[in-house]
C-alpha cells in the first residue's frame, strides 16, 4: 500500500477530531516557535555586537594597563599592585613598531563634571591625538576633529559624542559654543555622529586635544611616578594576517621597557577586536543554548501530549484496527498508518509553529527591542526536531496498535 | 478446501482454564454451504475466528487449501484475511462517517489495488448486493438490512474463496434477515463462493446445505440438511 494511502487515512482521522487536534499540536506549536523566536533573537544579540565591535574597526589592538585574567574581582584576593602604561611605552611603540601599522594614538581617559548654562553632568573625557578619529573609524555631523595643531597650541576645544551633543545643547547647534569641563571653558569645534549605542560608545564622550589634558585638565590624574600615564594605546593593524604578529611585537617591546623579568606576568594588555568578539560571542552562543534548551523541554512536553492522544486514540479505535486487520491489513501497515498520523500532527505543529516563530522574532525585530536574524538552519532544526518527535513519540502507540490481537480488537466493546 | 484436525483453544481465565474448542475434526469442501450452530458460549465464534485466521487454535491444526495456518506469519495471515476469505459480522463492523463505497474500498486498498481500479470493482459489488444508488451514503445514513448488504460487499470485494459470516442476520428484524439469506444463497449458487454461517437461529440455519452443530467446545453432530429452505419461503409456515 502506497504512503500517500496511510496519509490519507491520517487526514481523514485529524479531520474528525478538529479540536483534538489543534489542542495536540498546539505544544508543538509552541515549542518550535519558542526555538524558532529564540534562535533567532540569540543569531541577531551575536550579530549586533559582532558588528558593533567591527564598526570600531576590526584591525584595531588595544593596549591597556592590567595584569592579564586579573578577573572582575580584582585577583581573587591576592593584593596586587596597580599597574600603569606610560606615554613614554606609547612613544617607544611609535618610534619603534613601523611594519603593518597604519596609525598609532594614545588616548587618556577621565569623568568629569561638565557644563552648559543649566545643564550639568558627569562624562568620560577622552584625551586624544588627531589620528583618533581614523583609528576608531569616527565620522562628524558637523565641524572639525581634533587637529595636530590642536595638540600642539594644547587649545582648549572640544569635540562632541552626539548623545552629549544632544544632552547638553538639544536642538540648538553646539558649533562655537563655549562649555565648562571641570570648571574650565572650552569651545565646542565639531561633533560626531551617532555609532549607536555600545560598551565604550563615543556617543556618550567628550573628546578634547591629549596635549590639553595633560597640561590643563587631568592634572595629577595623568601622572605617576613623575611620568605622564595612558589609558590606552591604539594600534590600527594593516591587514587583519598581521595583528598576530603585531601583537607578539608589542608585548614584547613593552614587557621590555617595563622591565618585566621572563617569569613575571604581563602588567598591561593586548587585546584585538576578535578577541573580544570571540570572548563576547562565546557568552551570548551559550545563552542562545540554554535558551534553546528550555525551548527543547517545551517541545519534549509536547511531543508527550501528541503521544498521550495517539494512546487514546488507538484504544478508541480498537474496533477499527481489528476490522482492518480482518479485511488484510498487515503489522506494518497499521504501524505506518498510526506513525503517519502522529508524524503528520508533529510536522504540521511544525510549520505552523515555525511561522508563528518567524513572526515573534520579526515582530522584536520591527519593534526594536531585540535584534532578530532567522537563519535557514534554524528553522531546518527546529523542523527536523519537530519529525524526530513524531517520529520518537508515535512510535509506542503505533506499535501498541499494530501489535494488537485481531480478534480481541474486533470483540473490544 | 478447509480441513480442521483436533481444533482445540483454550482461554485462560484467572486461574481457570476454559475450553472453547475441544477436539473439533471437520472438512469443508470448496463451494460448500454450511451452517456451524450452537447455543451462545458453545465455541462457535471461537471456531469461526480460527477459521477466519483471526485467531491460532492452541492445539491442532487448520489446513487451509492444503497449507497449514499456524506456520504462516503476519503478513501471509493478513493477505489470507484480504484475499482467501470475506468476513461478514452481526454488527456489521464499518467505518463510521465513511461512506459505503469507502468501506467496500478498504481491503481493495490493503489488496494493493491502484484508485481507479478499487472505485469500480467498488461500485460493481455493491451492485451485486443491490445498493447501486445508496454508494456515497454513510452507515448512519442506512438501514441495518443496508449496512449489512454493505458489509457484505466489503466481504465481496477481493473476491474470496470463503465467505465467512458470524451471525450476520442476529442484529436484523426476521424480514431482513430472510432478505439477507436470498443473498448468501445466490451469491453460492452464482460464484460458486464457499460460504460458512455461524448461528443460533436454526431457520437461518436451515438456508444451508449441511449443519454442524456444537456445543461445549465440541462437534455434536455434522449433518446434510434434508429441509432446504428456499429463499423467500416464509418463516410461518416452517414453524407450523
Amino acid at each position: 500500500m502506497l504512503y500517500s494511502e496511510n496519509f490519507k487515512i491520517a487526514l481523514r482521522a485529524l479531520r474528525a477530531n478538529k479540536m483534538r487536534t489543534i489542542l495536540t499540536i498546539l505544544g508543538i506549536v509552541i515549542g518550535v516557535a519558542t526555538v524558532v523566536a529564540l534562535l533567532a533573537i540569540g543569531k541577531g544579540a551575536t550579530a549586533s555586537i559582532t558588528q558593533e565591535i567591527q564598526s570600531g574597526g576590526s584591525n584595531l589592538l588595544t593596549v591597556s594597563a592590567g595584569r592579564q585574567q586579573a578577573g572582575f574581582g580584582g585577583g581573587g584576593g591576592q593584593s596586587r599592585e596597580a599597574s600603569y602604561l606610560y606615554y613614554a611605552d606609547y612613544q617607544m611603540l611609535a618610534r619603534g613598531l613601523t611594519d603593518n601599522i597604519s596609525a598609532m594614538v594614545a588616548v587618556v581617559q577621565s569623568s568629569y563634571l561638565i557644563k552648559f548654562e543649566a545643564e550639568s553632568f558627569s562624562a568620560n573625557v577622552l584625551g586624544v591625538m588627531e589620528d583618533y578619529q581614523e583609528v576608531r573609524s569616527l565620522t562628524l555631523e558637523h565641524g572639525k576633529f581634533i587637529t595636530e595643531g590642536d595638540n600642539k597650541s594644547q587649545a582648549l576645544v572640544v569635540v562632541l559624542g552626539d548623545q552629549i551633543a544632544r544632552d547638553l545643547f538639544g536642538s540648538l547647534s553646539p558649533l562655537g559654543k563655549m562649555i565648562s569641563i571641570k570648571g574650565i571653558k572650552f569651545e565646542v569645534v565639531g561633533v560626531l555622529e551617532s555609532k549607536g549605542s555600545s560598551m565604550d560608545s563615543p556617543d556618550d564622550a567628550l573628546f578634547i586635544p591629549i596635549e590639553t589634558a595633560y597640561s590643563k585638565l587631568f592634572g595629577e590624574t595623568a601622572i605617576h611616578d613623575g611620568k605622564k600615564t595612558v589609558n590606552d594605546i591604539l594600534v590600527s593593524v594593516t591587514t587583519t594576517e598581521a595583528m598576530d604578529s603585531v601583537a607578539a611585537q608589542i608585548e614584547f617591546m613593552v614587557r621590555r621597557s617595563h622591565k618585566l623579568a621572563v617569569s613575571e606576568e604581563l602588567d598591561f594588555n593586548v587585546l584585538s577586536q576578535t578577541d573580544i568578539l570571540s570572548t563576547l560571542t562565546s557568552v551570548t552562543d551559550t545563552l542562545t543554548i540554554f535558551l534553546g534548551a528550555i525551548a527543547g523541554i517545551s517541545l519534549l512536553v509536547g511531543g508527550i501530549g501528541i503521544m498521550n492522544i495517539m494512546l487514546v486514540s488507538v484504544t478508541e479505535r480498537t474496533k477499527e484496527i481489528g476490522l482492518r486487520k480482518a479485511v488484510g491489513a498487515t503489522r506494518n501497515q497499521i504501524l505506518t498508518q498510526f506513525l503517519i498520523e502522529t508524524v503528520t500532527l508533529s510536522v504540521l505543529g511544525g510549520i505552523i509553529g515555525i511561522l508563528l516563530g518567524i513572526g515573534i522574532a520579526s515582530a522584536f525585530a520591527l519593534s526594536g527591542l531585540i535584534p532578530s536574524v532567522i537563519t535557514a538552519d534554524s528553522i531546518l532544526m527546529a523542523f527536523t526536531f519537530a519529525l524526530a518527535i513524531g517520529v520518537f513519540f508515535g512510535l509506542y502507540p503505533a506499535f501498541r496498535a499494530a501489535n494488537l490481537h485481531p480478534m480481541v480488537a474486533l470483540r473490544y466493546e | 478446501m478447509i480441513q480442521a484436525e483436533d481444533l482445540t483453544k483454550i482461554y485462560q481465565m484467572g486461574d481457570t482454564e476454559v475450553r472453547a474448542l475441544d477436539g473439533a475434526n471437520f472438512t469443508i469442501n470448496r463451494g460448500e454451504m454450511v451452517a456451524i450452530m450452537g447455543p451462545s458460549g458453545s465455541g462457535k465464534s471461537t471456531l469461526m475466528s480460527i477459521l477466519g485466521c483471526l485467531d491460532v487454535p492452541t492445539s491442532g491444526k487448520y489446513i487451509l487449501d492444503g497449507v497449514a495456518v499456524e506456520n504462516l506469519d503476519d503478513t501471509e495471515l493478513a493477505q489470507i484475511r484480504g484475499q482467501k476469505i470475506g468476513f461478514v459480522f452481526q454488527q456489521f463492523n464499518l467505518l463510521a462517517r465513511t461512506s459505503a463505497l469507502e468501506n467496500v474500498m478498504l481491503p481493495l486498498t490493503y489488496a494493493g489495488l491502484s484508485g481507479r481500479a478499487r472505485q469500480d470493482r467498488a461500485r460493481e459489488v455493491l451492485g451485486r448486493v443491490g445498493l447501486s444508488d445508496r454508494t456515497q451514503h454513510a452507515p448512519n445514513e442506512l438501514s441495518g438490512g443496508q449496512q449489512q448488504r454493505v458489509a457484505i460487499a466489503r466481504a465481496l470485494a477481493n473476491d474470496p474463496a470463503i465467505l465467512l459470516a458470524d451471525e450476520p442476520t442476529g442484529a436484523l428484524d426476521s424480514k431482513t434477515g430472510v432478505e439477507l439469506m436470498e443473498l448468501f444463497q445466490s451469491l453460492h449458487t452464482e460464484n460458486g463462493q464457499t460460504v460458512i454461517l455461524v448461528t443460533h437461529d436454526s431457520y437461518v440455519a436451515r438456508h444451508t446445505n449441511r449443519i454442524i452443530r456444537i456445543s461445549d467446545g465440541r462437534i455434536v453432530s455434522d449433518e446434510v440438511n434434508h429441509h432446504l429452505i428456499k429463499a423467500g419461503t416464509p418463516r410461518m409456515e416452517e414453524t407450523l
